[in-house]
């Protein structure tokens, strides 16, 4: 279980401090796909990177199954069992993809192992597992990828920023099919997904609107959902190529 | 085969280094240690004699001659030993082979140890070697641990040279200079890995002339410069014929390290293609979080960066 206690970001803008995140207190509970949503610039991708620890909050505390994490590093918090997909995964000259499965399993996996983990995401793993993360990878190849490290790793929270943005139309269901995969295997770890697509709000348990820094709305699926079809929370797979 | 050979641990352990050899290899090899001959063979088709004056060796690699291999690794373990060796290949029409070369240093002493290796390649129609050279210093002297290796190369109509060069560890100054002409249809492929630490200096430069139609040169080093070290990679493809050639600079830079990549072109036939990359900058803060995020500290992030990066 996830806590976050009155955090508040502020950056420096020109000499001014800007507030990314106003004050949020909210709750990832354990067995729950939790997605967080709401219009551009409201501040979805800092408080993924603050859960993570790539940023500090400027106040406020973070709780990760009671425990204070907020003065933690990133690589602490990884031991700890959080697990975080970025938005535009990153290259590597001569990383290997087995190479970073290995890496996020933290042991020797082996290449059928590996290959599971390729597939869940639908790569065929045999093309793959010997492919350098490079520019040679597409955008969804990559991102495909990035969600199979996710996924090699088994964490107790695993945090998604935004994980159809690359990905192509035909691949979408591919996508929203392994994060349903992952709801039904979830036991006590959570899920928390960055998305304004109608699609992977409609598998949320939980729905958490960001707007401005601030926390608009939260509530269950049923309760949330009505009321943000058709705005910028809830955008449909088709409307992104308009 | 430390007794085999007359080579004490060091020697070995050295040896494996730069040769991966754990016992005699099969096939041709000439073994140099603390500048006198340690081991040598030739086989049926590869032949290895001496120079006069001890100096250095002729490898006579016969026409057609498949599927073998040639070692001749060099290490030293005395301080203040300095060394010129030239080493000539000459390969037959249509032979394929793998040379495997190297140089490990040990220096526990005050004087400076260096070797000097001159290789000289001729390659007949056809031919295909592959050519491997690792370099590595070692001991905790204050001596220094130099290699400056000379390469020449000739290729003959449609040959095929391609050369791996590595040196990732312990080599305190080294100045290193390829050359190699192509004829029509010849294909040359260099791939060059290097790390520099500390205060130590390396210099490489290559010039490259396709001189026939058809000929082609990708000349690609990945290097890493750590601490307070300086790289130079300066490298030049000519093109005096209806010919392909890319080089390609890629390095990352920690600490205090420099690099100077001097990418150079020359094309004198209106049919020359002929690119170059270059590419310096410190490890992306990005690669290091991702990696943290999948549980490594920074400082194993940065090493599984460069190991993948050199790999």
């Amino acid at each position: 279980m996830l806590e976050l206690k009155n955090i508040s970001f502020l950056v420096d803008d020109e000499g001014t401090d800007k507030e990314i995140i106003r004050d949020i207190s909210l709750t990832i509970p354990d067995r729950k796909l939790v997605v967080i949503t709401g219009p551009n610039g409201g501040g979805k991708s800092t408080l993924a990177r603050l859960i993570v620890g790539i940023e500090k909050p400027t106040s406020g505390q973070i709780l990760f199954n009671g425990e204070d994490i907020t003065e933690k590093s990133i690589t602490e918090r990884a031991k700890m069992g959080i697990g975080f997909a970025f938005q535009q995964p990153v290259r590597f000259k001569g990383i290997q993809v087995l190479d970073l499965i290995r890496i996020a399993t933290g042991r020797r996996t082996s290449v059928a192992e590996a290959c599971e983990y390729l597939s869940a995401v639908g790569l065929c793993a045999h093309d793959y597992i010997d492919r350098e993360v490079n520019s040679s990878l597409s955008g969804g190849e990559l991102k495909r990828i990035e969600i199979a490290t996710v996924l090699a790793r088994a964490t107790k929270l695993s945090v998604f920023d935004e994980p159809e943005a690359g990905i192509d139309l035909w691949s979408f269901q591919n996508l929203i099919d392994v994060f349903q995969n992952m709801r039904k295997n979830i036991k006590d770890s959570s899920i928390l997904i960055i998305s304004h697509q109608e699609r992977i709000l409609n598998i949320a348990d939980e729905i958490i609107v960001l707007k401005d820094g601030k926390l608009e709305e939260e509530g269950g699926r049923d309760e949330v959902l009505p009321g943000l079809i058709g705005t910028a929370s809830a955008t449909r797979a088709c409307e992104k190529l308009a | 085969m430390a007794n085999m050979l007359g080579m004490d641990e060091i020697q070995m352990r050295l040896l494996r280094e730069v040769a991966d050899l754990h016992k005699v290899p099969e096939g041709a090899y000439n073994i140099r240690s603390n500048s006198e001959a340690a081991g040598r063979q030739s086989t049926a088709n590869i032949e290895i004699i001496p120079k006069e004056g001890g100096n250095g060796i002729d490898i006579y690699i016969k026409p057609g001659t498949k599927n073998e291999s040639v070692h001749i690794p060099v290490v030293m373990t005395k301080s203040g030993l300095k060394e010129v060796v030239y080493n000539d290949f000459h390969i037959g029409e249509d032979a394929d082979v793998i040379i495997v070369a190297g140089c490990g240093i040990d220096n526990c002493g005050t004087q400076d140890s260096e070797h000097d290796g001159i290789h000289r390649f001729f390659v007949g129609k056809n031919a295909k070697i592959k050519y491997v050279e690792k370099h590595y210093g070692s001991g905790t002297g204050s001596g220094k641990r130099i290699l400056n290796p000379g390469t020449e190369v000739y290729q003959e109509e449609n040959s095929t040279v391609e050369m791996e060069m590595v040196q990732i560890k312990g080599v305190d100054d080294t100045t290193r200079d390829t050359t190699a002409e192509l004829a029509a249809g010849a294909k040359l492929l260099v791939r060059e890995r290097l790390m520099t630490h500390g205060e130590q200096r390396a210099i490489s430069t290559y010039v490259v002339n396709l001189n026939g139609e058809g000929a082609t040169a990708d000349v690609v080093s990945r290097s890493v410069a750590r601490d307070d070290s300086f790289q130079k990679f300066d490298a030049k493809i000519i093109g005096n014929a209806p010919c392909s050639g890319h080089t390609e600079c890629d390095s990352i830079i920690m600490d205090r390290g420099r690099i100077l990549a001097v990418p150079g072109l020359e094309a004198n036939d209106v049919d020359a293609a002929l690119v170059h990359e270059a590419a310096i900058g410190k490890i992306a803060g990005d690669q290091i979080i991702k990696l943290m995020t999948l549980g490594l500290t920074e400082q194993e992030a940065e090493e599984q960066i460069i190991n993948g990066f050199l790999k």
